[in-house]
């Protein structure tokens, strides 16, 4: 905890007197702490004397930015055009049938994966398209999305 | 043996279809056999469905492209190339011979992609090999307002969506008063369905940080920003290096090129929100604000980011300059129409069979865009239309393919050019639900500020929905009407404005449609899921069970061998059965 303040402290005070610099601040906590906490961002307002109105309101603004814990694996799922026309909600069913999540529910019980939808990760021409961590997977089928869940669990 | 090149396609397109792997092999098989082959990087090519592309140089042998490269047969091709004799299934492009996408190539017109895929995008000595750099030199060496001109003759129409004169743009910009300027590069590229900036970025940043500081001082500015998306993280590793390596050769910074001359460049990353590529909110973003549009006039020339006059153009645009700078004006519009000059990238997707990125003269007809360049629909299927400009756009039907990509034929059409998404459509694509699925988008990623904009699209989409569960009524095509044309009166901005194309367009090109679904309760494509019926046709069904052993509610009731049933009032209409089933016994209606 304490190191994690000071972790903290190191991002606040690098970003310090610089214009523009709540968003690239609130990512960088958003690193370190997986996502942004109510303490954080009331510590944040303080520390930069910025208000937590405004801070929760550039939070809640950009779909980046998540306010409650996420899984250790973040699965984002393509639902842009390309990947909709190309069948992407059979894959997202899929994935939620895989990980047995139940109509809002984003994050497995084990914590293991969250998943995520977005719109388009720039590989239309594989759709339809999930991206894992920073990898990406393209001309999924939903019989090959057991397969790719459970490699990454390993 | 004479030495070879072994040039391996890196971008995220060919790494999310294995590269990597055969990147290692690749450095295996050279090692192990001490073949004489030289490996380089690059980005994508624009053949995204081929990729891995594996692409063989040396002297005094063709040069061949060869596609959907898997790591075992690496050693045979190498082998093959040293000795004269490849031997290998998919050549896409070969120098002297016939290969399957010679026509591809062929008939496309690369400046903004010239680089794409040909150099080592994280290398600035390849990017001046290729002339780079020397267009900055020739601008340093004229006067601002010549290069002003220059861009205006050259009749440049920003690429990120409107289509305005970037010349003028520059020139607003240019002669607002004031010492502190900035320029800055929309890299947001929101659309989804659309990948042009992001394969530019990755596969030629320099290219784009070169437009970028000819602009600043063609406009006196000496600060600027690339605005990126966040989810490109290979797009922002290969700026991130370019600008280095810019800095460190004096391209950028404080005198550069010994001129005098002072341009800082920086990244923003952006934070997952629709509208911050709309050039007001963009700036807010920058500032590290909520993204709202603000209200126009002042335009970002007067008084843009803190306040300062900005000019923001697309990544494309600023790409064409050095090309512009360096062939000058005339041999600019030597290629496109009158008012269209120059070329369009577009990212190809959907039903067609070469989904990518291509680059093609204005001018060209949709037609020969999809078939001669695209290769025409995935499977043979039935064309039913092209989705153009993103949620901005709308679907052009198969009975206007003939309408020429330019600014001004698009938009008679009722879409819009856009920032280059083309997403094809077949006969398996329903019209209602790619509708609704815009709308949904639009709704979602509304700002909040405009009622209009914020309610207006909620509404739609309610009324689009209710119309894909089959549960519309003939009025709800004038309340869609209606509710289009107050959005558009009422929005501030070009996201509330714009909205409703994508349903005014289907409305008016496949209203037959909505009205089956209206009317007779049914989805034309058989892709509205509470619309479809699966049965199981007697005559065809072996009783095999595996349908109902698929079946994940239970409602396929017959034993082996048995012709089997499926129980209407429990089906979840899945189609799990229907992908199932190797009899074609099931049908879909
Ligand atoms: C909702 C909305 C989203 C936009 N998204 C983008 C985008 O992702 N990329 C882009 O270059 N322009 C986008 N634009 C257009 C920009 O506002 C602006 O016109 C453009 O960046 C100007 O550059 P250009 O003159 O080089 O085209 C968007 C506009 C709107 C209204
Ligand atoms: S639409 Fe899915 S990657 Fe672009």
């Amino acid at each position: 905890m304490q190191n994690s303040r000071q972790e903290l402290d190191a991002i606040l005070s690098k970003f310090k007197d610089r214009h523009g610099a709540l968003i690239p601040l609130l990512q960088e906590v958003q690193l370190l702490e997986g996502y942004l906490k109510k303490e954080t961002m009331k510590y944040i307002a303080d520390q930069m004397s910025i208000s937590a109105a405004e801070i929760f309101g550039v939070a809640t603004f950009y779909s980046m930015f998540r306010l409650k814990p996420q899984g250790k694996h973040v699965v984002r799922v393509c639902k842009g055009t390309a990947c909709h026309v190309s069948g992407a909600n059979v894959i997202l069913n899929a994935i939620k049938e895989h990980l047995k999540l139940e109509g809002e529910e984003d994050t497995t019980e084990d914590t293991m994966f969250t998943v995520m939808e977005v719109a388009c990760l720039g590989c239309c021409s594989l759709a339809p398209v999930i991206m894992i961590g920073d990898q990406t997977y393209g001309k999924l089928t939903p019989e090959a999305i057991p397969g790719v869940l459970n490699k990454i669990v390993g | 043996m004479s030495k070879i090149i072994a040039r391996l396609g890196l971008g995220s397109c060919g790494i999310a279809a294995g590269a990597e792997d055969v990147w290692v092999e690749l450095k295996k098989v050279i090692n192990d056999n001490s073949m004489p082959v030289t490996m380089e990087k690059t980005a994508c090519i624009g053949m995204c469905f081929e990729e891995p592309v594996l692409e063989l140089s040396g002297e005094g042998k063709p040069k061949v492209m060869l596609g959907k490269v898997e790591s075992k047969d690496i050693k045979g091709i190498l082998d093959g190339y040293l000795n004269d004799k490849l031997e290998y299934g998919n050549i896409i492009l070969h120098e002297h011979e016939e290969a399957v996408h010679n026509e591809l190539i062929a008939n496309q017109q690369r400046i903004v992609l010239r680089n794409c895929g040909v150099i080592d995008p994280e290398s600035l000595e390849d990017y001046e090999a290729t002339g780079g750099y020397q267009a900055l030199r020739k601008a340093l060496s004229m006067k601002p307002t010549d290069i002003i001109d220059m861009v205006k003759e050259s009749g440049l129409r920003g690429r990120g969506g409107a289509g305005f004169s970037t010349g003028m743009k520059w020139q607003f910009a240019h002669n607002a008063a004031g010492h502190k300027k900035y320029v800055v590069c929309n890299a947001d590229e929101g659309d989804p369905g659309a990948f042009m900036d992001r394969s530019t970025l990755e596969g030629d940043p320099h290219a784009i940080i070169e437009g970028m500081i000819i602009g600043a001082y063609a406009m006196g500015a000496d600060e600027g920003y690339l605005y990126v998306r966040a989810e490109y993280p290979m797009a922002i590793k290969h700026l991130r290096k370019a600008i280095a390596d810019a800095e460190a050769k004096e391209y950028l910074g404080q005198n550069i090129m010994a001129t005098g001359f002072k341009f800082e460049l920086h990244i923003k990353e952006g934070a997952g929100a629709f509208v911050c590529g709309e050039e007001t909110a963009l700036m807010q973003s920058i500032e590290g604000k909520r993204g709202m549009p603000t209200i126009r006039p002042p335009f970002p020339a007067e008084a843009g980011l803190w306040g300062k006059p900005t000019n923001i153009n697309n990544v494309e645009s600023w790409a064409n300059i050095p090309w512009i700078i360096t062939h000058g004006a005339a041999e600019f519009r030597k290629f496109g129409t009158e008012k269209s000059p120059g070329t369009k990238v577009f990212a190809l997707a959907g039903k067609i069979k070469n989904s990518g990125l291509i680059e093609v003269p204005m001018g060209m007809t949709l037609h020969d865009v999809i078939y001669k360049v695209g290769g025409g629909i995935k499977d043979d299927k039935k064309f039913k239309g092209v989705q153009l400009g993103g949620p901005s756009g709308g679907c052009v039907p198969a009975s206007l393919l003939d309408t020429t990509v330019d600014y001004d034929s698009i938009n008679k059409t009722g879409a819009i050019m856009g920032s280059g998404g083309m997403v094809v459509m077949d006969e398996e694509t329903c019209m209602v639900d790619i509708a609704r699925f815009f709308l949904n988008f639009t709704q979602n990623e509304s700002c909040g500020k405009c009622t209009f904009c914020r309610i207006g699209t909620r509404r739609m989409l309610e009324i689009l929905t209710r119309i894909t569960q089959g549960k519309g009524v003939m009025e709800d095509i004038e309340k869609l009407e209606q509710l289009a044309v107050q959005i558009i009166k009422s929005s501030l901005c070009g996201l509330g404005q714009t909205a409703p194309n994508p349903v005014l367009t289907t409305l008016r090109y496949f209203k037959d449609e909505y009205i089956a679904h209206i009317v007779d309760k049914k989805c034309p494509a058989h892709s509205c899921e509470a619309l479809v019926t699966y049965e199981i046709v007697p005559d065809k069904c072996v009783g095999c069970t595996l349908c109902a052993r698929k079946c994940p509610v239970n409602c396929i009731s017959g034993t082996v061998k048995q012709v089997h049933t499926i129980d209407q009032s429990k089906c979840i209409k899945c189609g799990a059965c229907y992908t199932s089933c190797k009899f074609n016994a099931i049908t879909k209606d």
